[in-house]
């Protein structure tokens, strides 16, 4: 949560800088409004769709919740190509494929559980590597059209993909498992049940296994720098020596009985989230504020950090409301699968301030000054198209372990356009899309998921209806978020006749 | 040699290849025991049935806006006009087949207009992603008329559910309307002897007259727009906007045009699909027809830039060609194979789109 929180400001600040200085608070609430029409838009819908459907809050947040880990870590892995202006991967559906490849494979030698995931893992990120390699390649050639080079790179993979699994597999090349197999015939079948072998493989993972990870993780990184500055003769940072004991301290705390109690759990009860979270903040802006005591620094914000601190006992107090406890009371998070998206949250914001993930930057904006400083324009846009399938494909495989069965020529068929939907909800743009944009996508696009054919049953008496409408939904705010982009772009020139910056 | 080179360039490898494959499969058929006469008679069945549909890409191609995959836009004007010339036959209490085709095609063609005209003037504010555009906007229109299938108050029982009695079937027979009357010989046999030669036999082969003709001069009728004064502006626009801005057309105007050409040809093309079918197909079936038409148009020889009648022809008689003879063929080659021909289907298709694609640097899209 700190890291979302974090990140919202900083995005958000600095376009306002400049704005600030001319307009009115009023006018500034406006053009807030006016930026965020779609996604307001679509909470209206959702809180409308909510209110008709008849079901409960709480009901609704278990199971967006639920949806939120199994597709967060897909809609995430968009955001690296936009950066890089070659707008909203389409083509991630061939990540996907890889991903269904590798667990089928995983399916097909029997193995089961986390070895089975790590498995499926190693086969799909050297595939996802390929086929990104060759996407990136091949949008080389197409600059300007990716959106529908990859939509239809999409279907050509599928094709493809279908050629595989239905002959070559069971044809050509030998299945194992003769019940994966069509009966009487060559080829995959059309499910492949994954319960008893790799359903819940990650969901199942217990936070006390992921702190553990976290403490090494820490306390690795911690010797590093320690060694790396004995090397150069610098003087011994205090900074890594908090980190040390850091983890020590994490350590030591799973062995305390009541801590570990607390630890020993895969579902971490949304209750606790907010404490831990509010824990976790209002640690970090001490941290903060301890360290600019010691190290003083120009540009840090006090405020920033007693707001965190506020924002983070609000929360944690509004938990003791009657009314917020008894909707969020039965709510729970999977452990593994929202560390993981947390992660990609942090990765794709680090990565912006590396040297990569400027060029990429550059290269969005303009190609040519890109080349001219000296950026090698193609090179970084095949980079940013393994990233995207790489996270695809690994996005492809929480979701499949999550949802348990896994439809051989149907699980990876939607995958760009749902994801894509989502991030287009939240208010992301063909240019511009951040982690906050996604995050807020994904819960408003999916809770319109979960009610609309309940509301459409109420309205029209038709839960047909509400079905369509969502589809609707997804395929109608891709075309108007393109059709606006497309619009700016072609206005966009005159504007920067007009103020050369 | 270098002349065999040109000939190669001027037909292009893509066709070649295609075109060789479509022969060898034409060859190789009667060897797996298939009738020679069943392949031409389904091979002449689809070309006539997909012609106009494909057609529909050149009016959009000439204007500038490139391979239309919005053409779904006159497909659902298209089949809004069939249901509503069979509810109306419904209504007046007898089939009557020649009246629900001429229904459906004045119903049909003015909502197309309307669509066409509304289409080409988003188009005209998204100069340089139409295709990118056109794709979402056509795959929304699907999503929005499944909407329209369930709500349309019509009666009849051929269009509607009959247990729940409300909503439209997917599949809807057109046994009763306007199924098969230029194309099925048995449809035709029925009609009086004046009008025997709509459809025939001739040795086994089955001669859709009828509807061939209608294709053809719905051909011509292109052509001959294409070469009006209208038709050479319209084209000039495609070609290039400031040239022709200078010359006093009005770009913009022409851009509107050729959408809204297209869009009716989609609308009279899906119509004359359902009649050739037998069937009309509601729901999603249309989603993706947009793709096969850019694709039969492709393996033509059109370019995102240039489609002439010509590649309709050819495109069609290719495409539909190599589907109708590959799937008995794969039949035969492999019995549990019978997706495989969707699947060629697939990959055929979106190949020959991606190929196209590369080859003109993002076809018409701006460069940045």
């Amino acid at each position: 949560m700190k890291n979302n929180h974090d990140l919202n400001q900083s995005a958000v600040s600095q376009p306002d800088v400049i704005v600030m200085q001319t307009e009115t608070p009023l006018k500034k609430t406006l053009s807030w409004l006016f930026e965020n029409k779609v996604m307001l838009m679509f909470a209206a819908l959702c809180i409308g769709a909510v209110a008709v459907s008849g079901n409960t809050v709480g009901f609704v947040l278990g199971n967006v919740l639920i949806r939120f880990g199994r597709n967060g870590f897909t809609v995430l892995s968009l955001l690296i190509p936009v950066l890089a202006g070659m707008g909203l991967n389409f083509s991630i559906v061939i990540g996907a494929i890889a991903a269904q490849t590798g667990l089928f494979f995983a399916v097909d030698w029997g193995l089961t559980g986390m070895t089975g995931m790590l498995v499926a893992f190693l086969i799909t990120t050297p595939l996802t590597m390929l086929f990104g390699f060759g996407v990136g390649r091949l949008f080389n050639k197409m600059k300007g059209a990716e959106m529908i080079a990859g939509l239809i790179l999409g279907y050509f993979a599928d094709g493809l993909y279908q050629l595989f699994f239905l002959y070559i597999l069971g044809g050509i090349l030998p299945v194992r498992t003769n019940s994966l197999v069509i009966p009487g015939g060559i080829g995959i079948k059309n499910t492949i049940d994954l319960t008893g072998n790799m359903k819940y493989a990650l969901d199942l993972v217990k936070l006390v296994d992921l702190v553990l990870a976290l403490a090494v993780l820490l306390a690795i990184i911690a010797i590093i720098q320690i060694v790396a500055r004995r090397k150069n003769g610098q003087p011994f940072p205090v900074k890594t020596l908090v980190l040390l004991v850091l983890a020590a301290l994490i350590y030591g705390l799973t062995f305390i009985p009541a801590v570990g109690d607390y630890f020993r759990t895969d579902r971490l009860p949304i209750v606790s989230t907010i404490e831990m979270g509010a824990a976790i903040a209002v640690l970090y802006a001490v941290w903060k504020l301890v360290s600019h005591k010691l190290r003083p620094d120009g540009k840090f914000r006090v405020r920033r950090c007693l707001m965190i601190i506020g924002v983070a006992a609000a929360l944690y107090a509004s938990t003791y409301i009657p009314l917020v406890y008894s909707i969020i009371k039965n709510a729970s998070i999977a452990v593994l699968p929202f560390a993981l998206i947390a992660g990609l949250c942090v990765f794709n914001k680090v990565f912006l301030s590396t040297r990569l993930g400027q060029n990429m930057r550059t290269v969005g904006q303009s190609q040519v000054i890109a080349n001219a400083s000296g950026i090698h324009v193609d090179r970084v846009r095949v980079i940013a198209m393994i990233m995207s399938t790489v996270l695809a494909g690994w996005g492809q495989l929480i979701y499949l372990q999550n949802l348990g069965t896994f439809a051989t020529y149907g699980a990876h068929l939607q995958v760009g356009q749902f994801a894509i939907a989502a991030l287009l909800v939240g208010g992301a743009s063909v240019q511009k899309a951040t982690n906050k944009q996604a995050i807020t996508g994904i819960i408003l696009f999916h809770t319109l998921f979960i009610v609309a054919p309940e509301a459409g049953a109420k309205l029209f008496n038709n839960a047909m209806i509400g079905e369509y409408f969502r589809v609707f939904v997804s395929y109608g705010v891709i075309a108007l978020s393109l059709a606006m982009h497309a619009w700016q772009r072609k206005t966009k020139p005159a504007l920067k006749l007009e103020m050369p910056d | 040699m270098s002349n065999t080179k040109q000939t190669i360039q001027r037909i292009g490898w893509p066709r070649l290849i295609i075109g060789l494959f479509f022969v060898l499969l034409v060859i190789v058929s009667p060897v797996m025991g298939l009738k020679i006469t069943d392949v031409f008679s389904d091979v002449l069945r689809r070309w006539s049935m997909f012609g106009i549909l494909i057609l529909a890409m050149v009016p959009g191609v000439q204007s500038g806006i490139g391979l239309n995959f919005g053409v779904s836009l006159g497909i659902v004007a298209g089949l809004i006009g069939s249901t509503t010339a069979i509810e109306l036959s419904f209504r007046h209490g007898s089939p009557r087949p020649w009246t629900d085709l001429a229904f459906a095609l004045l119903i049909a063609i003015p909502i197309a207009t309307l669509l066409g005209f509304l289409y080409g003037l988003l188009l005209n504010r998204v100069k340089g992603s139409e295709m990118t555009v056109s794709t979402y906007v056509g795959f929304s229109v699907i999503a929005l008329s499944n909407i329209v299938w369930l709500l349309l108050p019509f009666r009849s029982g051929v269009l509607i559910w009959p247990i729940a009695g409300e909503g439209m079937r997917n599949t809807i027979n057109l046994e009763e309307s306007f199924g098969g009357l230029m194309s099925n010989p048995d449809v035709v046999a029925k009609m009086p002897t004046a009008l025997h030669w709509l459809a025939f036999r001739v040795g086994g082969v089955v001669i859709p007259l009828g509807m061939i003709l209608f294709f053809l001069f719905m051909c011509l009728a292109v052509w001959f727009f294409l070469w009006s004064k209208k038709g050479i502006a319209m084209s000039a626009a495609g070609e290039n906007e400031l040239f022709t801005q200078s010359n006093a057309i009005n770009v913009n105007q022409m851009r509107i045009l050729g959408t809204v050409l297209s869009t009716v040809l989609g609308a009279i093309g899906i119509i004359m699909y359902a009649q050739v079918f037998g069937f009309l197909q509601l729901y999603n079936a249309p989603l993706m027809m947009g793709f096969q038409c850019v694709a039969a148009v492709l393996i033509g020889g059109a370019t995102t830039r240039r489609a002439t009648v010509t590649n309709v022809i050819v495109g069609a008689l290719l495409f539909q060609g190599i589907l109708t003879t590959s799937l008995p063929v794969i039949k035969r080659l492999m019995p549990s194979g019978s997706t495989l021909s969707e699947v060629v289907r697939i990959i055929i298709s979106n190949g020959i789109i991606l190929y196209a694609l590369s080859k003109t640097k993002g076809g018409n899209q701006i460069e940045k």
